[in-house]
């Protein structure tokens, strides 16, 4: 059978799969349903340096092929969080990566330096792509100079990696990795929800209180796929590529389009066993398409054969 | 909690718009009353959080409204077809010794309270309750209600059957009080539940993604501070502990 295991920096993974930050808690609720430690990873909710109520419902509204949230970084902050959820994480043997979120780049530093002698965080994932920011309003995320400086900052903050991850709401994807990539970032993630919006006909008003929301699912991942494709060719850092993976046979299609190792997210409301069921069906859908490695299939889809 | 293809037994419209599903499944051996199933619809996304009307061996029933594309598809479904569930979820309303205990359903808030009074009726206790549909066309369950041993009072907002008015209205007009009550239906009613009930639960309904207490996408806000999720913390909670 091929070997899953993946090495990338700070992160010693089993296998590729890891459940995205926002769709799988702090673990516990998956906990019930299968042993955590068949995952390669987990990227736990994000944290904040204070409590954060976020938005008012309704949070959630459906889509074709997908779903809208606008949850709004609801966390009891980083104390609660190091307190309450690290100690039952460190029970597992899978590794565990921090979602550092903020309003401003403080925030950020702040999360960081609490989580540096946190013994079970094992790197560091930033979220750039949150709206409320300083800067005039516009998200850390999808301004190159703006995520170059945060990752600057959070890199000479941290003692473990720093993977950083990006929104798809911009027009150049590739000009934000190589910012952030020559600012020091160990790894990249992409993508986070595409911004959405629906509206209800009887109200003619959004569904969402929060008006727009996060679009993620199915519906997301051709061009989360297109951006990983691009975002590879372009950079020397790893890449975690995540957006709307439902089965071994998407993992595959984000590894051919370069990506080193994957996280699912809104699947696992679907289907609560889905990173199981994929790690279970990995190796065959591998051996299926003629791989002998998992290395094998990274980038494939733009390396000369 | 289990996730099964489960075989539909049955599924018959039972009022306007409104559909009673009996599936064979292993889930039932599990689950309380007020719990809920959340069910896979062939293309549509996310799961539909469904309560539990009846628990029997190895059967669950669950009633439900025709409100969109995704429930309309289960409508169409038939007996001998597969359906994929997946709970039971949440709290439930728990059953406690009482004398007497008023249950008040509105709509589909009805249906969770049926397993509620049947567990309570094998209990002995003196079961009143209280049904607010809009019309004679959407009422159901009347007759198993009373075939429980129920005392059973209705009203509808157009008055064509029952009290005219709301549940309000029907317990004023009986002259019951609202000492111990357990409560399931849409906010206004349930805001003046919680507001004149002396003790009791409240069954909450929330746009959900996950259904198991990860996303926070069903929040409500505590009257104490803080914020709960329905699907994990709730739907059942206690009378004043949510802000409604």
């Amino acid at each position: 059978m091929i070997d899953l295991h993946v090495e990338l920096p700070g992160l010693s993974l089993k296998n590729p799969i890891i459940p995205a930050s926002g769709c799988f808690g702090f673990g516990k609720e998956y906990a019930a349903l299968y042993d955590l430690s068949l995952l390669g990873g987990i990227a736990i909710k994000s944290a904040t340096p204070q409590y954060r109520a976020g938005n008012p419902t309704p949070r959630i509204a459906e889509t074709p092929s997908g779903m809208l949230n606008a949850i709004g970084l609801q966390n009891k902050g980083v104390d609660s969080i190091i307190e309450n959820e690290l100690p039952f994480l460190a029970n597992y043997d899978t590794e565990i990566i921090a979602n550092v979120a903020g309003a401003c780049e403080e925030d950020y530093v702040e999360v960081i330096q609490k989580l540096n002698d946190q013994p079970v965080i094992k790197a560091y994932e930033l979220n750039i792509s949150c709206p409320n920011v300083k800067h005039g309003g516009i998200g850390l995320g999808t301004d190159p100079v703006l995520a170059a400086h945060v990752t600057k900052l959070c890199k000479e903050a941290a003692t473990k990696p720093v993977y950083v991850k990006l929104s798809p709401n911009v027009t150049n994807i590739v000009e934000i990795a190589k910012a952030v990539e020559e600012a020091g970032a160990d790894g990249l993630v992409l993508i986070n929800t595409l911004l959405g919006m629906r509206i209800d006909l009887k109200t003619g008003k959004p569904l969402l209180t929060n008006k727009t929301g996060g679009l993620s699912g199915p519906a997301i991942k051709p061009v989360a796929i297109r951006m990983v494709y691009q975002v590879a060719q372009a950079v020397n850092i790893p890449i975690i590529g995540v957006g709307g993976i439902t089965c071994a046979e998407d993992v595959l299609e984000f590894l051919n389009a370069g990506a080193s190792a994957v996280e699912v997210g809104a699947q696992n409301f679907v289907d609560p066993y889905v990173c199981k069921t994929i790690i279970e069906e990995l190796p065959s859908v591998l051996e299926r398409y003629g791989y002998r490695s998992l290395q094998e299939a990274v980038g494939r889809s733009f390396k000369d054969e | 909690m289990i996730q099964e293809q489960a075989k539909i037994l049955s599924n018959q419209k039972i009022a306007d718009q409104v559909y009673k599903m009996e599936i064979e499944t292993t889930l039932s051996s599990q689950s309380a009353p007020g719990q809920f199933v959340e069910i896979q619809v062939p293309g549509y996304y996310l799961r539909r959080p469904i309560s539990i009307c009846e628990i029997q061996e190895g059967i669950l029933t669950i009633i439900y409204k025709v409100l969109g594309d995704g429930t309309k598809v289960m409508s169409k479904m038939k007996a001998g077809e597969t359906i994929d569930l997946f709970g039971p979820c949440g709290t439930g309303f728990p059953i406690e010794n009482r004398d007497t205990v008023l249950l008040a359903g509105g709509g589909v808030g009805v249906p969770p309270l049926y397993e509620c009074a049947k567990q309570y009726r094998n209990k002995n206790t003196n079961v009143q309750v209280v049904l607010g549909f809009n019309s004679k066309k959407d009422v159901f369950y009347v007759d198993e209600f009373e075939q429980l041993g129920c005392s059973v009072y209705v009203s509808t907002m157009d008055g064509s059957y029952g009290v005219k008015g709301t549940i309000m209205d029907a317990l004023k007009e009986h002259a019951i009080e609202p000492n111990f009550v357990l409560a399931c239906g849409p906010l206004p009613m349930l805001k003046a539940i919680d507001a004149c009930a002396k003790e009791g639960y409240v069954s909450l309904e929330a746009r959900m993604a996950c259904g198991i207490g990860a996303c926070m996408g069903c929040v409500v806000e505590l009257v104490e501070g803080g914020m709960a999720r329905v699907c994990k913390d709730g739907p059942v909670f206690l009378v004043g502990k949510v802000k409604l």
